[in-house]
Formats: C-alpha cells, structure tokens, sequence
C-alpha cells in the first residue's frame, strides 16, 4: 500500500526570540497548529492542518510568526504541478469529489485589468466631485418605454416596483449557515447606513434581522429553506436563485454539523440535518416555468417587490438572459465564474462558467438589439475588487454590482479557502459560538460602510475624470474603455475599442 | 362567491384579495393560476373547475378545496392549511411543502413531494388516493406521503427513481408487492406498529373526505421507504 503522505502546503515560522510564549496562536487556532509543550517550555506548531488564514500572524503581540509556502516541494514537473498530484493522492484515499471554498484560485484572465477609463482633457471639462453634486444613486427594476404626465406635471404612468440605491453597490447573496450570524448583522447593518441591500441567500431570515427589512433581499432557491408568506413579504426584493458563478449548473449542500439551533430554526429544517438544495428548481424546465414562479412570488407579495432572476455566467447567458428579461423579471442578477462560495467542488468551481465582463458585455448588447433593455436592470458579481472593476462594469452595461468576497474582506477574510471547513478563524463561515464571537457586528458594519463609502468616493471622482456627474450617464457607455494587449474577438465581444484607436 | 368566468389570473386573484369574507366559493375556474397565493386573511376557497398551475403556492392557514382536477405544482412551499383535490392532480404536487395536508383522491403526476421537508410542528402529509408519478419524494427531506393505490392493485403504484437524493421523511406504499430498485439512498422496510397507527390516521382522513373503504384500506399490506440513515451524502466528498 503507498504511504499516502500529503506535506502540509505551508511552514509556520517561529522567531524564537521574539515569541513570548503567550499561547495567543493556540488559543486563536481552531485549527489546533500551535501547542504549548509543557516540558521543554516551548510553544510549537504543526503546520499540517494550517489553512494559512493569517489569524495567529495578526493576533501575535511580538509579531514572532509567519506562515510562508513549504520549501518542501516534489519534484518539479512541467505537467503535473503539485496541487495536481496531491489532489489525486487526496481523492485515491477519500474517494469523494474535491470540495473547495470562495472564488477559484487559477490564473484566468481578469478582463477588468484589460481595460482602460477614459478622461476628459481640454473640451470636455472633468468635475470636481467635492464641488459639483455628482450622483450614484441607482434604481433598479423595469423602466417605461416612455412617461406621461398631468398638466401640473405629475407622473401619472404607473411605475412597478423599484429598488432605491444610494450607491451602485450591493452585498449579494450568502446564507446564514454559510456565514455566521455576526457577518449576516455586519452586512444588514451596513446595508441600512449606505442606503444599499444586502441578500439573505437560500437560508432564510432570522428573527432579529426582520428589522432590516427594508435594505433586505430575500432569496428563494431550490432548496426553499426558511420561505413563506412573512419572510417573502419582509424584504424589498425577491430574488430568484437559478445559479451561483463558483458553481453553476450545481446546488447547495449544508453539512448537519454546521445546522445548529438558530440556523434550524432560521431555516425551518431539524437541527442536524442536512441541508440540500438541489441543482435545478424541480419545477422550472422552461422561461415559461421561471415566469410561473416570478408571479407566484408577485402574487403571494402583491406586486409590491421586484423580482430579481440570478444567473451564472455560462456559455449561452445572453439568450438566457433574455428569456429572463421576458420572464416578467424585474432585474437579472449575473454571476461570474470567479464568485465564491461557501463550498463547491474543486472541479466546478476551477473550470465552469465563463468570465462576468464577457457574460455582461454580451448580454447588454443581447437586451439592447433585441429592445428589452428597459424592461430589466442588470446587476453583476462574482470578482469585483474594487471600484474601477465597478465603473469598467457599469461602462459594459450593468446597472449596479454585487459584493461578497470583498465584503467578506472588510469583515476580516483572509481568503484562506476553507469556508467549507467551518472552523473560520475570523468567525465568519463558521458556526462555532467561541469562533463567531470574534467578528463584532459593531466593528464589522463599521469596516463595510467604510469601503462602500470610499470606493463610491472613488467612483464619483473616476466619473467626474471623464466629465460625467451621474453615473446613470455612464450606463452602457462604452466609448468610455479602451482594451489593451485583447484580441479582435475580445474586443469585439466586450464592444469596445482598443487602446490608441 | 366568485365566478371566474372570462377572468385572467390578474383579475381572479385581486378579487378574490378583495372579496370581505373568510369563507370563498370560486365557480368556473379554468386554469387560472396561482390562486390561494398571498391571500392571508381567507379560512376556506372552494374551488369548482381546474384551478391552473402553482395553486396555494406558500399557502399559510387555509383550507383549499378544488372539485376538479388540479394542474401542476400546487402546494408549492405550503406552510400550513389544507388542499383537497376530488380528482387528479399534475406534476410537483406540494413541492418544497413545510406543512399542512395535501389530499388527492386520484393520482398525481411526477416528483410529487420533492423536496418536502419538516420542522417542529410543521410535518407536511401528502396522501394519493391513487398512483404516483415518476420521482416520487425526490430530495425528500421531511413530511408523510402516503400512496394507496386505489384501483392499480395489480401492481406497485409509484413510477421509477422514487425517493432519489432522499435524506429525511418517510413514504407509505399501499401493495402487495414489495417496490423494488432505489437508489442506495432509500430503504425499503415493512411497516411497524407505530407506522400502522399514522396509516390508520390519513387513510379515515381520506376515507371520510372521499367516502372508501377505511376499513379495506388500513387492512391492506404497506411498504415504507425511508431514508439510509447513515448520513450517506458526507461521503460524497473530499476535502481540496
């Protein structure tokens, strides 16, 4: 029988002289690296089950640890990396399909980085957004083909349901179950003091974020954990969950071990039990299908909340995409191949999908040529870092973007890729009462009005860099990128120029 | 009283949210959908014709009685209440369903009871007079479903991959034969005492309501599929 033996990835280093032997690292490591060895009076480490989260190097008070990539390797192979031969080690003993978590680590090329912002210069004055009023606000849902008013000159076409934002920024869809209950407070919190929404994702609503409610989108899935009348009356959008970018084409899987009481009771389910949400919803094999659920969710609401219909990005997304539009959906929500997840198969989450630029490129343009672009808005996720990938996206076409990953970030993730684990030392993807305490609500909201707060800062100067003061004006407006280093098919695709034509 | 008469389902549904009363008869339904749906305040609908698809979608305390045939996906993500069926009904009968009783006098057509799930009080029933399409209890994960076989004696009256993905819940099989071919996911055992006593109980309930045999009925063999108990879907992975 081989010896199955997997080096841990990563080496704990220890100065010597400087650790104190405080034990922070140990009592911090719900992974149980570190120990203190009583005889020799010594802190130790094994580095076997180290996730490098980064948790007992931030928490040292002498700064005496780091976690650094294992020098040992095998021997180098052109063809078969490491993590390659590994996982055929990992999956010969366990014989299961390989789980993984958040976003896929691979080196897919981020369209993003391809992409240039214009600016005026000379003609077209650029606007100094700390002097001119400049405006990110964002409404989501249908739009009329035209308005009529009364001669005092009221409105008097009726408007369906909207979605209000005061920044184009919205925190997408994650359970409570996959996330702790402190993270789902962070985001609610957050979501009320931008002005924004946050999603509940398919694990229901708990009872004392009801008073959220209004910057709440609730999810119904396959699985419909926690769904009926008052949690789908209870927030200000239903979202309809078809897909998932880190995995689509797949369900949810919520391991017994991680439905501790309140996450039953928040899901309606036993405690202990798992929690599964099968890959398709049973009853929509068609776009007629899907609108059949749309109205059954606008019935049992009184066609008072918007539906969102949220996809991944796939090969086909723009003719879906348009069959959505057609659905009776009010919004479509798109999700790129690089959105996380609390757990996925490695397989599915490293190679399905495609990337979100190409998919909104393409399905703008679908909408646009087919003249239903007014009939929805469109919000896209799944890899937006930071608040250039939010102008390049709304430039492409999108209405408004979902964070999750970088919200994650705010709140202390270190990408550590192990949600799936449960065992989040930041007390985020865990359910662990001694881990989820460590993420303060207080602080946690705090962190994530600050970075929605700084990249719509920066999206106000970008946008007054070009010379526009509302970001409605950007909206599909293309001539504002440039590719550089794409090739034709790219940039035909993403329907911009290249840089210096 | 209501007559659905040339109404679409926008009409019918905001009349019957309108009409004052808790008790509602509906004359001349004709594949209007989503009735039953968000109407909070109503204790009873009868309902005379075919009620469309996605009938009593989240339905929460009400009574839903439908003298016809009934279309697909009713009781979808039911909470609580009752829906009555003096017929048959179509695919996806009370999917996702949390609560309450679905009874059907005939027979139901594919994945009816999928993804049935139940929490504390709320133990959903599902009882088919008649036969059961293919799928059957599908991601079953909680709740009754009760087939009796009314008039397909001859043979076992559920279809093909029943009880597929199931992980928590219980099926009851009125036959003579034992059912056969499941996933390695689903048992198959003879029933016990206990399980006799919840027989008894939704077949005089449907006995009463559709006026057959109780007593031919409860004395008649039964099958129970319940799920491997061995948490047998954690070892589907591996952890990368």
């Amino acid at each position: 029988m081989p010896i199955n033996y997997i080096y841990p990835k990563y080496d704990v280093v220890r100065d010597s002289t400087r650790c104190i032997k405080c034990g922070a690292c140990m009592r911090q490591c719900a992974n149980e690296v570190h120990s203190y060895d009583d005889e020799l009076d010594v802190m130790k480490s094994d580095s076997m089950d180290c996730v490098d989260c980064q948790r007992c190097v931030s928490i040292c008070p002498t700064r005496a640890l780091k976690i650094i990539p294992a020098e040992n390797r095998l021997r180098p192979n052109g063809s078969w990396s490491q993590d390659d031969i590994y996982e055929i080690y990992r999956q010969a003993e366990g014989g299961g399909v390989l789980l993984s978590s958040m976003g896929t680590p691979k080196n897919y090329p981020i369209y993003w980085d391809k992409m240039l912002i214009n600016a005026s210069q000379v003609t077209n004055p650029s606007i100094d957004p700390l002097r001119e009023p400049m405006e990110t606000r964002v409404f989501l849902g249908k739009k009329p083909g035209k308005l009529e008013f009364d001669r005092k000159g009221k409105i008097t076409t009726k408007l369906g349901p909207h979605l209000e934002l005061n920044v184009p920024i919205m925190f997408s869809a994650m359970s409570y179950g996959s996330i702790s209950k402190n993270a789902h407070e962070s985001l609610a919190r957050a979501a009320e003091e931008l002005g924004t929404y946050y999603n509940t994702g398919e694990g229901g609503l708990h009872k004392d974020f009801y008073k959220y409610g209004k910057n709440t989108i609730v999810q119904v899935a396959s699985g419909r954990f926690g769904v009926h009348e008052e949690y789908l009356n209870a927030g200000s959008a239903i979202e309809i969950k078809m897909g998932q970018g880190a995995k689509p084409g797949i369900g949810g899987h919520l391991p017994g071990a991680k439905i501790r009481e309140e996450v039953s009771r928040t899901r309606m389910i036993p405690m202990g039990a798992d929690a599964i949400s099968p890959a398709p919803h049973h009853d929509i094999y068609s776009i007629e299908d899907l609108r059949q659920l749309v109205f059954s969710l606008k019935e049992a609401t009184n066609y008072t909340k918007p539906v969102i219909v949220k996809i991944a990005a796939v090969h086909n997304v723009a003719a879906i995409a348009s069959g959505i539009a057609r659905s009776g959906a009010d919004i479509i929500a798109i999700d790129g191949f690089r959105g996380g997840t609390g757990a996925a198969p490695t397989r599915t989450r490293d190679n399905v999908g495609i990337p979100i630029e190409l998919a909104l490129a393409s399905v703008d343009q679908r909408l646009r040529d087919e003249g239903i672009r007014n009939d929805v808005s469109i919000v896209v996720g799944g890899s937006i870092r930071n608040s250039a990938d939010i102008v390049k996206a709304v430039a492409l076409g999108a209405d408004a973007v979902y964070i999750a990953s970088a919200a994650l970030m705010a709140l202390g993730c270190h990408q550590c890729h192990s949600c799936h684990l449960g065992k989040c030392n930041w007390g985020i993807a865990t359910q662990r009462p001694d881990l989820v305490k460590r993420l303060n609500p207080e602080v946690g909201y705090k962190r994530l009005v600050n970075l929605v707060n700084a990249w719509n800062y920066e999206i106000k100067e970008i946008l007054g860099g070009m010379g526009i003061n509302s970001i409605e004006a950007l909206k599909g407006n293309r001539l504002m990128l440039r590719g550089v280093g794409l090739a034709d098919k790219e940039l035909e695709i993403l329907g911009i120029k290249h840089a210096g034509e | 009283m209501i007559d659905a008469t040339s109404l679409d389902l926008f009409e019918l549904n905001r009349k019957i949210k309108s009409v004052k009363g808790r008790k509602i008869v509906i004359n001349n339904v004709l594949g209007q959908r989503f009735i039953g749906s968000g109407v909070e305040d109503k204790k009873s609908i009868e309902i005379y014709g075919t009620p469309g698809n996605a009938l009593g979608a989240y339905l929460n305390n009400c009574d839903i009685t439908v003298y016809g045939n009934a279309q697909d996906a009713i009781g979808d993500t039911m909470n609580s209440g009752s829906i009555t069926v003096y017929g048959n009904s179509g695919d996806a009968t009370g999917y996702a369903m949390r609560g309450g009783l679905i009874m059907i006098k005939g027979s139901i057509g594919y994945r009816g009871g999928i993804h049935m799930k139940e929490y504390r009080e709320h133990k959903p029933v599902i009882t088919v007079g008649g036969c059961a399409g293919n799928f059957l209890g599908e991601y079953q994960a909680g709740g009754i479903i009760l087939v009796l076989g009314i008039g397909s004696e001859d043979k076992v009256p559920i279809g093909h991959y029943c009880g597929t993905g199931m992980h928590g819940g219980v099926i009851y099989v009125r036959s003579r034969f034992r059912p056969k071919h499941f996933p390695p996911q689903v048992l198959v055992e003879e029933c016990d005492e206990q399980d006799a006593k919840v027989i008894e109980k939704y077949v005089r309930l449907y006995a009463e309501r559709f006026n057959a045999d109780a007593e031919r009925l409860i004395n008649s063999e039964y099958y129970k599929l319940v799920p491997n108990a061995k948490n047998p879907y954690k070892q589907l992975y591996t952890n990368n």
